[in-house]
């Protein structure tokens, strides 16, 4: 059957990790960084799951400075 | 299969539209404001009108919104982005006009030029952004701040015999000759902003085939005003302001 997989990539320095990406991901996949910020002092999101990722585009669309770029590709098992 | 190997140009599905640019965005974390800029942006890229779009920022939070998307903008006076966006598409019938405005700016100091550049039925859209708060200057109260809703202004909550209440503009507009669409959408989540992408991009094409004024009130967050994160003003919102803001189409005379 064929698989869907997917990956995002979050700009880090525009991130403001508010958190909406984390919350409208329907399969848990990212989350903010715990401890590290970037240069404004945000904690940023990461993919803490990356294997769950569908490549759905749900976090990037509810993105309010656009900082997530949502790659997907179709594979064949 | 290897994360790198997902991550290439041509897998590609989402990305920032490229008319939204690189500056950093001055809007508070998590501020409905940034996915309706990357809306607009998104609408004006698809119909090919870059060169065309000549935005209207207001006084409010998105005073700076030229900063953001590529396109020309004029800044107006506070409240007066209808009226200048009239002059504008008047002169300049060809291109395609839209005022970006707030509720303390469309609905309050502003409703005047609000109502008549409706009623004159000029070819323009107006995006309102309706947070039911002045986020700008600190969290007063606005014409459309709900009854209890406690603002610094309001600390024990809106009274209606005291403050009025809260005003819904798009109703209002709904009534008049010369609105050809009028919407309330919002965007706290993927699907909401979906519909509110479609509901902009009609607007823009009833202001370039000069069907009259559309008007689309996105319902929002203002989570700093609010003093809550988030996460938990979409849901607030959900709560409360769709009860006296409820979404949905209210008049559409195009289809």
């Amino acid at each position: 059957m064929a698989k869907i997989l997917g990956a995002v990539t979050v700009n880090k320095e525009r991130c403001k990790g508010c958190d909406l990406c984390v919350v409208a991901c329907p399969k848990d996949v990212l989350q903010l960084q715990p401890k590290e910020v970037n240069n404004r002092g945000y904690h940023f999101a990461f993919m803490k799951n990356p294997k769950a990722c569908i490549g759905c585009a749900a976090c990037a669309t509810v993105c309010p400075d656009g900082c997530i770029e949502v790659y997907r590709v179709k594979v064949n098992d | 299969m290897n994360i790198n190997d997902i991550i290439k140009p041509e897998n590609l599905v989402y990305a920032k539209p490229r008319l939204l640019n690189d500056n950093h965005m001055h809007y508070c974390p998590g501020c409905s404001h940034g996915v309706v800029h990357k809306l607009i942006a998104e609408v004006i890229e698809e119909m090919g009108l870059e060169d065309k779009a000549i935005g209207i920022a207001p006084v409010g939070c998105a005073v700076f919104a030229y900063n953001y998307i590529d396109i020309d903008w004029i800044e107006a006076a506070h409240g007066r982005a209808p009226a200048v966006a009239t002059g504008a598409k008047r002169l300049n019938p060809e291109n395609l006009v839209f005022s970006y405005q707030g509720d303390g700016d469309l609905s309050a100091i502003g409703t005047c030029e609000t109502i008549h550049a409706a009623n004159r039925g000029e070819n323009i859209a107006m995006i309102f952004i309706n947070n039911g708060i002045y986020g700008m200057t600190g969290g007063q109260m606005a014409p459309t701040t709900l009854e209890g809703m406690k603002t610094s202004t309001t600390p024990y909550g809106r009274r209606a015999d005291l403050n009025g209440y809260p005003l819904a503009i798009s109703p209002l507009l709904a009534q008049l000759d010369g609105t050809c669409y009028v919407t309330r959408q919002a965007v706290h989540t993927p699907v909401a902003v979906r519909k509110a992408k479609a509901a902009i991009r009609q607007a823009f094409e009833n202001s370039m085939n000069g069907l009259g004024t559309s008007l689309v009130e996105i319902v929002s967050t203002c989570n700093s005003g609010w003093k809550m994160t988030p996460a938990q003003s979409n849901k607030w919102m959900e709560e409360n302001m769709f009860k006296k803001y409820p979404l949905g189409d209210i008049k559409n005379t195009v289809k």
